[in-house]
């Protein structure tokens, strides 16, 4: 270790391993992962989902949940930016994933042809 | 699949308290069930050090949601595996419920015990891997010892630990920064860094705890300290019996020295700083500095007078500055975000938080880190979650051997270094056993001086001597043959041992002595005059069990458990206890089904 800024360097290097251990205020991705889901192919999804975080270097938290209901609906994505409404996406393959990730998360708009439901902040 | 992003993180207490409720066997099963679920890739396992809910372990804590699960046994990894990692769904069952409402709580935030305390010092423990020098990096560290070290004078350091108020976490109080001054100012070119983690102190264990959850603070905090008095070299003096301190220390070190975090030249600068272990045998008075020193040299761990003090004439005869491991876990925080920050928490001349075992009659067990100024109702009742059975609180003991009693008048007491020596008893390095009703006091004291008594090297005369005389008046009160003048005699051979005594072991001595004489004098007194002991604790004093003839069923319970066949009488007729046989053990009255057998 030369310098201190070498050392924030490796720091902030290291950070994003850590990244899961800190859950506030971050992007989060919600995967439906009831039986219903996992019966959609909601496992690819998360798969397809984590392979972009990591293509990107995204720092957000993915999550799952259980059955909310619309089964017909699976596999579903939730989406919730920070400060911003719950987005529901239904119906998904993995090639939306991807428009999803950049349109949404990355670039914050979501994507109207593959939402389903939109869920008022706090209404979590 | 292989990511090096992992969507979810399982944490693992793997401190000792959790390892011997079965953390190991536990993390064995979830790594293989993670594999059966073709999880591995998405989801990390991590050890972490203790979380100080030793009670309530092991303990597992799953990220990112942040939940936290207790009493995780082998077979419900499966339900955790296929119910929350796969699926989502937290494990209701295994969620912590508060004694008072039964309400799970999923988030250990929110759990009562977790709400009150403000964790500086075990900021890390239990949430980071001490055996990777990584995720210490990851949340900031070594950054404290690369800024004093890049941007500070060594007497810039001292200015800023001075500020900040810091006093010595070993019991002492001593201000670290003018410790630090003496040492910087004392003449030599070799000095010395020591830290203290000879923790002796029965029911004490929050250096083995932050040393095995975050061993690269207190190197952080002893570099920094090193920097500041201008020392190159130095030791954890650590006892034996503490094995994963010192495996996750040295592990820690040679991380360290690898990253050249240690060694020569440190930040390019011209400081070098060289660290060792050093494995203590065990001896209480080890703790006690010179003999401490001592010990490291070579020879046998027995004190010396003072002055000289380490300061000017320590290890090798050399400048030593010798602190607590918490001492130097506070350290890095004040380095880096500065005295005022510290300062800003505790009271005007305990700044800072203080880190407690909790141990005895109590719900929640376990390592807490707390603003100094909270009231002991705050640490007993709200984090505590109050006593056992709901049972009558009687007293803290806190400062262990050294130590001495808090009663319940001082509840509402604001604990700090001074407040609690005014009441008679100390801050200790941390050890707080909370008693009930059920705790003879003349009994605690007694077991206190025993243990003093043996740790005594027996160097000088009155810590020899005196102590063995002390805990034989004590030994025959307890027996119930103590004589009138015995308490006189406590207190007069107590202050004599105090004010003579060679070291602090000696000097301290006395005081579980003392101060249950100040505050349950009535008890010694029963035990004296009446040959009673009022909480039924000491043998042979205790009063026989007698049955109420007309509460009795003639069950004939009461007689199958009595281990010295003192009950007889015929079924359905009442049963009579032969109070010359009865040794008031107390295993009828807990069988009987009608509540018919009291103590007389």
């Amino acid at each position: 270790m030369k310098s201190l800024k070498e050392l924030k360097e490796l720091r902030e290097s290291l950070q994003k391993d850590m990244s899961a251990r800190d859950n506030t205020d971050k992007p989060k991705i919600i995967i439906g992962m009831g039986t219903c889901g996992i019966a959609a192919g909601a496992r690819n999804i998360l798969k397809a989902v984590l392979v972009e975080i990591e293509k990107r270097e995204l720092d957000v938290n993915v999550t799952q949940t259980g059955c909310i209901g619309m089964c017909e609906k699976e596999p579903l994505l939730d989406i919730k930016l920070p400060g911003k409404d719950r987005i529901t996406y239904g119906n998904l393959e993995e090639k939306d994933v991807k428009k999803i990730i950049i349109e949404h998360v990355i670039n914050g708009n979501m994507v109207e042809e593959l939402a389903i439901a939109r869920f008022e902040e706090g209404g979590e | 699949m292989n990511h090096s992003i992992y969507r979810s993180h399982v944490l693992i207490c793997t401190g000792t308290g959790c390892v011997s409720s079965g953390a190991n066997t536990l993390k064995t099963s979830l790594v293989d069930a993670l594999e059966k679920h073709d999880l591995v890739g998405e989801i990390k396992v991590v050890d972490t050090g203790c979380h100080g809910f030793c009670e309530k372990g092991p303990i597992m804590i799953v990220y990112p949601e942040g939940v936290f699960y207790c009493q995780v046994s082998g077979e419900d990894v499966e339900d955790i595996v296929e119910e929350h990692l796969l699926k989502g769904r937290i494990v209701d069952r295994l969620l912590f419920k508060e004694p008072l409402t039964e309400e799970s709580i999923p988030a250990y935030q929110d759990i009562d015990f977790y709400k009150k305390q403000q964790r500086i010092v075990l900021a890390n423990c239990g949430k980071i891997n001490p055996e990777s020098i990584n995720e210490y990096i990851a949340v900031g560290g070594y950054e404290a010892a690369g800024k004093a070290i890049t941007e500070m004078t060594a007497e810039e350091v001292i200015e800023e630990v001075k500020n900040s108020g810091l006093r010595g976490r070993g019991g002492g109080g001593f201000p670290t920064g003018l410790k630090w001054d003496f040492t910087r100012k004392a003449a030599g070119d070799k000095k010395y860094v020591i830290c203290n983690a000879d923790e002796g102190d029965p029911g004490a264990f929050m250096d083995r705890s932050l040393l095995e959850g975050d061993p690269h603070r207190i190197i952080e905090g002893m570099i920094i300290s090193a920097y500041a008095i201008g020392a190159d070299e130095g030791y954890v003096y650590v006892r034996a019996e503490y094995p994963l301190a010192i495996k996750r220390l040295q592990i820690a070190i040679d991380q360290a020295e690898e990253l050249g975090l240690l060694g020569d030249n440190l930040f390019s600068s011209d400081f070098s700083f060289n660290l060792h272990i050093k494995k203590g045998a065990g001896a209480f008075v080890c703790g006690e500095e010179t003999a401490l020193m001592a010990s490291i040299e070579g020879q046998r761990g027995m004190p010396r007078p003072k002055p000289p003090f380490p300061a000017n004439k320590g290890l090798w005869g050399k400048p030593t500055n010798i602190n607590n491991v918490e001492t130097f876990g506070n350290v890095p925080f004040i380095i880096k975000e500065g005295a005022g920050a510290y300062s800003s928490v505790g009271t005007e001349k305990s700044t800072g938080t203080k880190v407690f075992a909790l141990t005895g009659k109590i719900n929640n067990t376990g390592l807490v880190e707390v603003p100094m100024g909270i009231s002991l109702r705050e640490i007993i009742y709200d984090i505590g979650g109050g006593l056992n059975q709901g049972k009558k609180f009687k007293a803290v003991q806190t400062g262990g051997p050294s130590g001495g009693c808090i009663t319940a008048e001082y509840l509402d007491l604001p604990i700090d270094y001074d407040s609690l020596i005014e009441v008679g008893a100390m801050m200790g390095s941390g050890g707080m056993v909370v008693m009930d009703e059920s705790t003879c006091m003349v009994d605690v004291a007694r077991f206190f001086l025993n243990f003093t008594q043996s740790e005594s090297c027996g160097k000088c005369t009155p810590c020899r001597e005196g102590t063995k005389r002390m805990l034989e008046i004590l030994n025959r009160i307890c027996d119930g043959e103590g004589k009138e003048g015995d308490i006189e005699l406590l207190l007069e051979l107590g202050e004599q041992i105090k004010d003579t005594s060679l070291c602090g072991l000696g000097q301290t001595a006395p005081n579980p002595v003392l101060s249950t004489v100040q505050y349950f004098r009535d008890e010694y007194e029963a035990h004296i005059n009446d040959k009673s002991c009022p909480a039924n604790v000491c043998e042979g004093m205790a009063s026989a069990y007698i049955i109420d003839e007309d509460t009795c069923v003639g069950c004939g319970m009461c007689t199958k458990v009595c281990p010295v066949d003192a009950i007889s009488g015929k079924p359905k007729e009442a049963y009579v206890i032969d109070e010359a046989l009865c040794i008031s053990c107390g295993a009828c009255e807990s069988k009987c089904p009608v509540s018919a057998i009291s103590q007389g």
